[in-house]
């Protein structure tokens, strides 16, 4: 057993209203693993359920079928009480928005009482103000100037490492960073997204980073996975998945990421295509929008091949 | 031939503590057939300027300045002139534009309202025109019969960009309208404003964005604003090749590209966070982060010199004693 | 973006002309209901009581004339002596002080609408957050309910009830109106939990561990806090108007006199009709005064707590 986390078949289905309701299956038979130490970027646009994933992990929603390893456990019959003794002590996250991060009511040092009352409340306080200063220093903040302040006195920047510090303290194996620096500015994002690589270097913390921004996963990941309305096209090394897009999907998305070194050329407006009931699809979800699509598309889905070592993908043109 | 000339321009908000200065003495052109991309971080004051140019609504004031379009000064304009103005000369494409359009109103009536006011009395004409434009986009005809709820999020994205530049204004204003959007549907909005300039439906336009990136794609000039300041103005492709201003250095140095991976070559940001414009220092606004700080930058505001050809930058290293 | 302390809000508030003025204008009548039977020698029923020397009885003494408003009058009490005194808003056709029932019943009045509102308020908070925080079927029950009461018309709820108890006291009555109220406070409660409960910070308390209790008190309740107090200034002003409302109709307070029952009293007279303005018009409007003040202490909240209305956006 190599992997810290092991996701199978995982699903989540939305219904709304009791009755007369529809059903949305955001996430839909997901399978993947995470490995001690490593960084995996969850890459999807909105709708594709990447966020809903990382919540499943964190155990914030039920799943509806699938089963979440963690250590070899399945973390989705863990009662409430093992969540917070066992769990959250091994799991943590950094979320999108640094202001609806923190309760606005209080300073932002409650944030690390909170966790010190729960994971750590044999600490004594002088210990543990300095256990909080020293992981502010760690996150390249100095105390003295965050300490004390209400989050709407701080910036984006300054809160969103506070968080970072805030997860680390417990020094978790594995750490949801759900679009964690995606409201930063271009000139503090790479320094917050380094933290994370950096904390992975010195504890080995493992990184799930779910994101909608291409750039940003493949600079500092090892694994990509490529979700597309709650499915996965397509997953593996990261070089691999970037150099080699497979799908048709991942080839059309890499194709849209503006990059300073590549050259856009214009291609014409190419018509809208009708998406509808993209979730109720009972082959390829992508099969509407792609241009290779065949009949086979839309009646089966595809299965993940491993197409070459360590690179997978969904799709017909491949097998699946 | 300048289409927009904005020289020294000043808005300001009023709030308790005092005037904030969100954008403080710029002054630029924008040409003629040209995308005109402005760029920088939150709280630059590149949504205020662009949106001071339409509407000045308290708390934001006129503080000084002139912003000349088309022969006349937009800051001077009265409610009447400038209503008149705006949608034939002057347009902007609001930042959700996908919500923008009122859903209880068929597109073609949105459209007809619009055109009523600004003295258009053919009704057929106009909707002939918009199903014109609609086809243009890829969108069938019939939609200009939908209301907007009954289009789908790119579909409202690409009908909201028709209503915005039906009347053909001269320039329009892309403020942010990508940030909210998947990669691919933000491909298909730099596709659509493309097209408009190649069909001239539009003579200019200025795409305000954070993401350098997206301006190297769409760009023929670009602006980077920092602090309610110009820190640089050139031809984009020169300003991404040979950046003169280290803001825009350290900008451009920090942005991830496709081949660069933390485990091989670490990219650094800027360290250190904006000053607060309420009480902005004197000196250069970005004395606090830039590595080659010097004494002088800390006492004298640095002008805009030209160091290359079009290519200016506000920089003490730059010179600009003898300007 | 920026975010804002509480107590920053709360001096704003202070300093909100609108806020100001309602909040000035409530506060009177307060300091009115509570100081006013100092100026006048009559009890709440607008008579004058003579305690009898020796014993614990008191009797009652009254005008026998319908006064104007500021005439002295001088009575004479059941032990024979001779006592001035002077009817600052008159008598009515009965002969009872006018202004003695003004202050006594904007007491009841106030006092109905501060428990009508409570309890309304508290209900609702209740059942909407219950609702909004479980989710799932509960919810579901919760505001099948709550709708069900919404679309019944809660004043044939209350007229119903009222007429069905022959004796009312006021706190009766507080019961009935606030028993009535609440289904839109649950509906606002539950929409702004709903908000609330997927806010990440609540999310990030729950991987720190706490438990649900903590997460509802410490984390969700404390930012609804602003929101509640506007509530349950709706359900006072709704309040003062449900209760207002009833008695005029003659389903008031059986124990006690209030603003409605006066104004009832009045018409029931013809008070109209023979031109005794002082008897209607004082506790019309002080009602609408009230009702007024409430609305601009709303306002001015509204525009304190919503930035978007006080800087106009950016």
């Amino acid at each position: 057993m190599s992997e810290l986390l092991k996701v199978e078949h995982l699903t989540k289905v939305f219904t709304s209203g009791l009755i007369g309701g529809y059903e949305i299956k955001a996430v839909d038979d997901v399978s993947f693993e995470v490995k001690p130490g490593e960084i995996v970027s969850l890459v999807g646009e909105s709708g594709s359920g990447k966020t809903t994933v990382g919540k499943l992990i964190l155990r914030l929603l039920t799943p509806t079928s699938g089963r979440i390893l963690f250590e070899g456990e399945d973390i989705t019959g863990f009662s409430k009480k093992r969540l917070k003794s066992d769990y959250y002590r091994k799991v943590q996250a950094v979320f999108q928005d640094p202001f609806a991060s923190f309760n606005p009511l209080h300073i932002v040092d409650r944030a690390f009482y909170l966790v010190f009352s729960s994971f750590l409340p044999e600490v004594g306080a002088e210990e543990r103000e300095e256990m909080i200063n020293e992981a502010l220093r760690n996150v390249g903040l100095n105390p003295a100037e965050v300490r004390g302040k209400y989050p709407h006195q701080l910036s984006g920047g300054q809160l969103q490492r506070i968080l970072i510090a805030r997860a680390l303290l417990v020094k978790p194996k594995l750490l949801i960073a759900d679009e964690a620096v995606s409201m930063l500015d271009a000139s503090t994002r790479i320094d917050v997204l380094n933290l994370l690589g950096d904390f992975r270097d010195k504890y080995g913390t493992s990184v799930l980073f779910v994101t909608h921004d291409l750039a940003l996963g493949y600079y500092i990941s090892d694994s990509t996975i490529i979700m597309y309305r709650g499915t996965i096209v397509e997953m593996g090394d990261t070089e691999r998945v970037f150099h080699n897009p497979l799908h048709p999907y991942t080839q059309m998305l890499l194709e849209s990421v503006p990059d300073i070194n590549v050259k856009w050329e214009f291609r014409g407006i190419e018509p809208e295509k009708e998406e509808g009931t993209v979730y109720a699809i009972e082959g390829c979800r992508y099969a509407p929008r792609c241009p290779k699509a065949k009949d086979v598309c839309f009646k089966v889905r595809p299965r993940l091949v491993e197409v070459e070592k360590n690179h997978w993908v969904a799709c017909h043109l491949y097998g699946g | 031939m300048s289409l927009l000339e904005i020289r020294d321009l000043k808005i300001y908000y009023r709030t308790p503590r005092g005037p904030v200065k969100a954008v403080d003495g710029v002054s630029f052109d924008v040409r003629e057939g040209e995308v005109f991309g402005i760029a920088g971080e939150s709280g630059c004051g590149k949504s205020t300027l662009v949106h001071s140019l339409i509407l000045r609504k308290p708390p934001m004031f006129h503080a000084g300045g002139e912003a000349i379009f088309k022969g006349k000064d937009l800051m001077k304009l009265s409610e009447e002139e400038a209503r008149k103005i705006r949608y034939t000369e002057l347009s902007i494409i609001p930042q959700y534009a996908m919500n923008a359009l009122n859903p209880t109103k068929k597109i073609k009536d949105i459209v007809w309202d619009l055109a009523r006011e600004h003295g258009y009395e053919d009704r057929s004409e106009v909707e002939g025109l918009l199903r014109e434009r609609l086809a243009m986009v890829k969108l069938s005809p019939k939609v200009a019969d939908m209301y907007p709820v009954e289009l789908s999020g790119g579909m409202r994205q690409r009908a909201t960009m028709v209503v915005s530049t039906l009347l053909n204004p001269d320039l329009l204003i892309a403020d942010e309208v990508t940030s909210a959007l998947d990669v691919t549907t933000q491909r298909v909005v730099i596709e659509l404003l493309h097209h408009f300039m190649e069909e001239g439906i539009v003579k200019s336009i200025i795409f305000v964005t954070h993401d350098l990136a997206l301006l190297d794609k769409i760009a023929d000039r670009t602006m980077i604003l920092y602090a309610g300041k110009v820190a640089e103005i050139a031809p984009t492709e020169e300003m991404i090749s040979s950046p003169a201003h280290p803001y825009t250095k350290l900008l451009l140095e920090s942005l991830p590209k496709i081949g660069v991976r933390y485990k091989e070559t670490k990219l650094n940001g800027i360290p250190g966070y904006p000053i607060s414009l309420l009480n902005p220092p004197k000196g250069c606004r970005f004395y606090t982060r830039c590595p080659y700080v010097m004494d002088r930058c800390r006492e004298e505001e640095p002008p805009l010199v030209e160091v290359g050809d079009d290519h200016y930058a506000a920089c003490h290293l730059l010179g600009g004693e003898n300007q | 973006m920026a975010r804002e302390s509480r107590l920053y809000k709360f001096r704003l508030a202070l300093k909100n002309n609108k806020f100001r003025f309602g909040f000035g204008l409530l506060l009177f009548f307060i300091i009115f209901a509570i100081i006013g039977p100092l100026f006048t020698p009559f009890a709440g029923d607008g008579l004058y009581y003579e305690k009898l020397p020796g014993s614990n009885m008191e009797v009652a003494t009254y005008s026998t004339r319908t006064l104007p408003p500021m005439t002295r009058e001088t009575l004479i009490t059941y032990s024979g002596r001779h006592v001035e005194v002077l009817h600052i808003l008159g008598t009515d056709k009965l002969g009872r002080d006018v202004y003695a029932q003004l202050v006594y019943g904007l007491r009841t009045s106030l006092w109905i609408a501060t428990l009508a509102a409570i309890i309304g308020t508290l209900l609702g908070i209740t059942i909407g957050f219950v609702a909004g925080y479980r989710g799932g079927l509960t919810d579901e029950l919760l505001m099948m309910f709550v709708n069900i009461m919404l679309v019944i018309p809660s004043i044939v709820l209350l007229i119903l009830v009222a007429a069905y108890l022959e004796a009312r006291s006021p706190e009766i009555q507080a019961l009935i109106i606030g028993l009535t109220g609440w289904p839109w406070v649950a509906r606002a409660v539950r929409s702004q939990t709903l908000s609330l409960k997927n806010r990440e910070f609540v999310n990030l308390a729950r991987l720190a561990g706490l438990s649900d209790l903590r997460i509802i008190f410490g984390e969700i309740m404390p930012n609804m806090i602003s929101y509640i107090f506007m509530v349950g200034i709706l359900q006072f002003s709704g309040a003062i108007l449900a209760s207002a409302t009833l008695d005029f109709i003659g389903l008031g307070p059986t124990t006690a006199v209030s603003l409605g029952t006066i104004l009832q009293k009045a018409i029931a007279h013809n008070a109209l009709q023979f031109g005794w303005w002082w008897w209607f018009i004082p506790p019309g409007l002080i009602i609408t005064l009230i009702i007024t003040a409430l609305f601009f202490i709303n306002l001015g909240m509204e525009e304190v707590f919503n930035p978007r209305l006080r800087r106009g956006g950016e």
